[in-house]
């Protein structure tokens, strides 16, 4: 009898060994196994026997671990290592680094350009993500060999992008500027995604892994740079005392060199250590989801109070944005880290609280736009305003109503995560749109 | 009958296999030992399933809130996942039911006239 528990022991630890499978269901197949064994030895074969035919049953471990990696994709993101098997750590670590220093330069060139007397430096802040995301985007084309027919597909988008923004006639200070300044890295952000996962966007999962990136890699950004402040905090008070000119200098190089080095570095900090973050963000989602809901429902309430009427002016108007967007994120980055599987909790009931709030804000938003396009016509900022917060809406509306299913039992999550990736391209199309058809139609202005 | 020789398409198999736990699960919670145990006992030992691919699919129609996976203890004291079906699971059901019912009837028609059963 030692000698089967010995191979049953052998057996688990192999259906484990490709983590797909976690301790649970390793468990139930060991439980099921054994009931097998059990039965056969009843019937007189000898433990040894039962074993065999009772491993033959449940079939080959390999078909078993790469049916669990199709049904649990969640828990291979931890195992999606990025480098090739054939390819050195220390490899993938260089590969990394050449990638941070070429945007790091590139910046430096921008900068220095952009500071040739008697040019126009316009362009320099527009085009500032254009020296950053598709670096990031081409490092991600290369480490996933991604296929030549996607990959120049994204080259070209990038260059259409690189070219309509540098060749629409801005006057200085233009509001349609601005507006193709600020939304240029979310569109670029997406070409990104195309090669995060590999050109595969049709895939539900891959890009819900892309979600998952794009949250862990805000995260490890934020670490980075709230280092990089201390450090270069710490210098210029070492430094005043020697150099006090020298400071200014230092900053304008190091300063945008890190920030763009940093893109690719929390990149590949995010694919590498993938099981630290992973246990970071329920802990994150559940200290923020609360605390948001709180301040969303108050804010509701407080703004309902105050009279729905009540006149938001522009500056306003865009802190709701960035909060909505927040809010989004927030709920969206909570269900990417939310096991599938769990039953609606306490968790959720938050969630749909500040969802439901956000809503209500939303609305609010909208209605006084309405009433200040109303007043004083379209133009291209309460375009790109109304625009967001009606894409914004539509998606909220539905994740409101998926949660509530969600908590009566009447639909899974799995539902509410097919929902987020399947608008992903709704966010990307209004992306577009703002960067390419709002300037021309309103001449620029 | 030749038991065991009748290999059932792969394709097929796979097809029956969500309406086949669905109902058995109708039959009242189980666990999946006890689930396979049934499907070779109604099929008469004809449905040959791999026993492992068996978990992955009780997974999925967790996941898809088909059926309800809670912890226990077998008698033996050993931890056991219990199986229930839910209203989710009861739907998709009586939907998978309507599907196989057209299907069965669209062959009948023809079984009867045309085909004849092999070795009958």
């Amino acid at each position: 009898m030692d000698s089967v528990e010995h191979q049953i022991d052998q057996w688990r630890a192999a259906v484990l060994r490709g983590r797909a499978v976690d301790g649970g269901d390793a468990d139930e197949l060991e439980g099921h196994l054994r009931e097998q064994i059990e039965e056969l030895e009843s019937a007189g074969l000898s433990g040894d026997e039962a074993f065999l035919i009772a491993v033959k049953r449940l079939g080959e471990v390999d078909l078993i671990t790469a049916e669990f990696a199709r049904e649990h994709s969640d828990r291979l993101w931890k195992q999606l290592v990025m480098s090739h098997p054939d390819e050195s750590g220390q490899q993938a670590v260089l590969t990394m680094l050449g990638f941070a220093l070429v945007t790091a330069v590139l910046i430096q060139v921008a900068r220095l350009l952009a500071q040739v007397p008697g040019s126009s430096s316009a362009w320099f802040l527009r085009d500032l993500s254009l020296f950053v995301l598709p670096v990031l985007a081409t490092f991600f084309a290369v480490v996933r060999r991604m296929p030549l027919r996607p990959a120049v597909s994204l080259v070209g988008a990038v260059a259409v992008l690189a070219v309509a923004v540098n060749v629409f006639p801005f006057p200085p200070g233009s509001s349609t500027d601005l507006l193709v300044a600020i939304h240029l890295p979310f569109a670029l952000w997406f070409v990104v995604g195309v090669a995060y996962v590999g050109g595969d966007v049709r895939s539900a999962a891959r890009r819900m892994d892309f979600i998952r990136f794009t949250g862990e890699w805000a995260i490890y950004y934020a670490l980075i740079a709230l280092g990089g402040a201390v450090l270069l905090g710490l210098t210029s008070l070492v430094l005043t005392p020697i150099a006090p000119d020298a400071i200014p200098e230092v900053m304008t190089w190091v300063v945008p060199s890190g920030a763009a080095g940093a893109v690719v570095v929390a990149a590949w900090l995010v694919e590498e250590k993938k099981s630290v973050i992973e246990n970071l963000a329920p802990v994150l989602t559940a200290i923020f989801t609360p605390l948001f809901a709180v301040m969303l429902l108050v804010s509701a309430i407080g703004y309902l109070a105050a009279g729905v009427g009540r006149d938001f002016d522009r500056d306003l108007l865009t802190v709701f944005d960035v909060l909505l967007l927040v809010v989004l994120g927030l709920v969206v980055y909570g269900i990417s880290a939310r096991d599938t599987n769990r039953p609606a909790g306490l968790m959720d009931v938050l969630r749909l609280v500040a969802v439901i709030a956000a809503v209500v804000l939303d609305i609010l938003v909208l209605g006084s736009m309405l009433a200040r396009v109303g007043e004083f016509g379209f133009t291209a900022n309460r375009v790109a305003a109304l625009g967001l917060n009606v894409v914004l809406l539509v998606n909220l509306v539905m994740t409101a109503w998926l949660i509530a299913r969600l908590l009566a039992a009447k639909a899974s999550a799995v539902r509410l995560e097919r929902w987020q990736t399947g608008y992903l391209p709704v966010f990307a199309g209004w992306v577009l749109v703002v960067v390419l058809v709002v300037p021309p139609l309103f001449g620029f202005a | 009958m030749d038991r065991g020789v009748m290999n059932i398409d792969k394709d097929l198999v796979a097809a029956m296999a969500t309406p086949l736990v669905l109902a058995i699960l109708v039959e009242g919670t189980s666990y999946g030992y006890a689930i396979l145990k049934r499907v070779r006992e109604l099929s008469g030992g004809d449905l040959e399933w791999t026993d492992g691919m068996l978990y992955p699919l009780l997974h999925r129609l967790e996941r898809m809130g088909c059926i309800r996976a809670e912890w226990g203890v077998s008698p033996e004291g050993r931890r056991r996942r219990y199986y229930k079906i839910t209203e989710v699971g009861r739907a998709q059901l009586a939907e998978q039911r309507r599907q196989w019912d057209t299907a069965t009837r669209t062959l009948g028609g023809l079984w009867e006239m045309a085909v004849p059963v092999a070795g009958a």
